[in-house]
């Protein structure tokens, strides 16, 4: 891939990242290219695994949704051969982890769970992520609020309003 | 206006454009502004969060006449990184309320009555009124699209007589959004050193340049002393509101423009110079609105073309600027007052930026990617049922 082609992946990717629902034509349109060019740039990205998939960000409580997330922070002991990757790849199978990054710190890995009640969601780390070989100790925060989301503000801001016609 | 109270100076002088259609606009319920002239970003957070801490810190006084001498340092370096040209901080630059009063002190700190003014147009509409106010007489010189709304220097010097003092130039172009290439630039100069003129240069879009890079006038070869450079942070950093800008140029002039600026402004407000200090710091925040920009840029132009406007690609500011020559239409303002009729879209019609505008219409593509497609799709019906046959 030459410079050029680089740089229009690259900000086809950014465009993708902020609104994934444009179609192919609308993105040709912004980066200069043909609708087939952007096609198989896309259909390239996403065959090679760089765009993992294409979803909704969705604010759960003014959906009426009523779900409970909390972030576990876990110690582990890394095992010989493959440090801390076998062990956060088992976390990770569960459909209850939304997410598993290996950090900094104190503490090993920071493990987002997700579940329909404060309950079930104590319950999943006491039977699940606790007893698991490797797994030393655990702090359980639950969330209360969510301000931002993956770069999006959740509530819209106030903002003055523009006058239709200024010269 | 004919009250007798009023000045005879102020009398002649046509109101900002067509005042009633604005007013229609401006109630238009569930209309689509593309007759936007700023930025729909609010102003970045973080220039925000150092205004409150500024005001925090009880920063509530008057600064120096020239503005914050920090304020001023950084944009000497500022200038001197991005446009190669040095200016002092200490005596040429000035620090006003906007371009707007930037370039009414400008002029008047040049123009003597009887003197005459050139400004190219279709243009930004104050330069006419501020002009006159001094009692020198603008001379227009019309762009065309045919050389894509730049000002040619062989057109400019046609203009050209015993009384020229001086020039504006305003590119990247309100309302066309024309630029103006290093070479067009260097023949302009040229035309500026042989007849010994002065240039006025609002460079304020210049950072919303989508092809190349922006080339400041004063950075040309024996450009900087006959230069009054001005620019502002209304485009680049969506702070419009704030009404911060600045003038550099030769020591003279930006003397002669302090001494009306301390008795009719005495400084900028201090809050909006604290603001401007934090822009500066960095331009992360500016280069993702500028690349926001560039893909709507390119969205509308297309976008109008499909629905049957010519369209002429502008590479800077955030206007385009399409023709109307082939709709059933005689003036721009019969196009855009049907348009808001019936589709309830807004635009502007190019008359208002001179005689030379009047085939066209100013879209703005300051507005999100869904308002541009809702604008176009409106725009599209309007123009079948209005097709010229």
């Amino acid at each position: 891939m030459n410079e050029k082609e680089k740089q229009k992946e690259g900000e086809i990717l950014r465009i993708l990242e902020e609104n994934a629902r444009l179609s192919d034509n609308e993105i040709a349109k912004m980066v200069d290219m043909d609708e087939g060019g952007v096609k198989a740039i896309i259909s390239e990205l996403e065959n090679s695994g760089i765009i993992r998939k294409y979803k909704a960000l969705i604010n759960h409580e003014k959906a009426g949704i009523e779900t409970v997330q909390a972030v576990i922070d876990v110690k582990v002991n890394p095992e010989r051969n493959t440090g801390y990757d076998s062990i956060a790849e088992r976390i990770s199978r569960f459909p209850e982890v939304k997410s598993v990054r290996l950090i900094s710190g104190e503490y090993d890995l920071s493990v987002l769970i997700q579940g329909k009640t404060m309950h079930e969601v104590a319950y999943f780390v006491a039977e699940k992520i606790a007893p698991l070989d490797g797994v030393r100790n655990t702090v359980t925060h639950f969330l209360l609020k969510t301000y931002k989301e993956n770069g999006e503000m959740y509530e819209e801001e106030e903002k003055g309003e523009r006058l239709a016609v200024t010269l | 206006m004919n009250s007798d109270r009023v000045a005879d100076r102020v009398k002649g002088l046509k109101g900002s454009g067509i005042r009633e259609f604005f007013d229609i606009a401006q109630q238009t319920e569930g209309a689509i502004s593309l007759g936007v002239g700023e930025p729909d970003f609010v102003t970045p957070w973080s220039i925000r969060e150092a205004c409150i801490f500024s005001l925090e810190k009880g920063y509530t006084s008057y600064t120096s006449n020239w503005g914050l001498l920090e304020l001023r340092e950084m944009i000497s370096d500022r200038v001197y990184t991005d446009d190669s040209v040095y200016y002092d901080p200490e005596g040429e630059i000035l620090i006003t309320t906007g371009v707007s009063e930037a370039f009414d002190l400008a002029v008047r700190a040049i123009a003597d009555p009887g003197d005459e003014v050139i400004i190219h147009e279709p243009s930004y509409v104050s330069y006419k009124p501020c002009t006159l106010f001094t009692g020198a007489s603008p001379v227009c010189v019309d762009t065309g699209v045919e050389d894509e709304f730049k000002l040619r220097a062989e057109k400019l010097e046609q203009k050209i007589t015993d009384k020229t003092k001086a020039i504006i130039l305003s590119y990247p172009n309100n309302p066309t959004g024309a630029t103006l290439s290093r070479k067009d630039l260097e023949e302009i100069a040229d035309v500026v050193t042989e007849h010994d003129l002065l240039v006025i240069s609002d460079e304020v879009y210049g950072k919303l340049t989508y092809d190349g890079k922006h080339t400041c006038f004063s950075s040309l070869n024996g450009m900087k002393d006959r230069t009054i450079l001005l620019n502002g942070f209304s485009k680049a950093y969506a702070m419009t509101g704030w009404r911060l800008g600045y003038a550099a140029g030769n020591k003279d002039i930006i003397e002669a423009m302090m001494k009306i600026h301390q008795y009719i402004m005495l400084c900028a407000p201090i809050t909006a110079q604290m603001a401007a200090m934090e822009a500066l710091r960095t331009n992360d925040e500016m280069e993702r609105m500028v690349s926001e920009y560039n893909r709507r840029r390119r969205l509308m132009v297309e976008g109008l073309r499909e629905i049957g406007l010519s369209c002429f690609e502008p590479k800077g500011a955030f206007y385009t600027f399409p023709s109307i020559e082939n709709t059933g239409f005689k003036t721009s303002e019969a196009f855009a007052k049907r348009l808001l009729l019936e589709e309830k879209v807004v635009v502007i019609p190019g008359s208002v930026f001179g005689a030379s505008g009047e085939r066209f219409v100013r879209c703005s593509y300051a507005v999100s990617q869904y308002e541009i497609k809702e604008a176009l799709e409106r725009m599209g019906r309007f123009l079948e049922g209005h097709r010229v046959v």
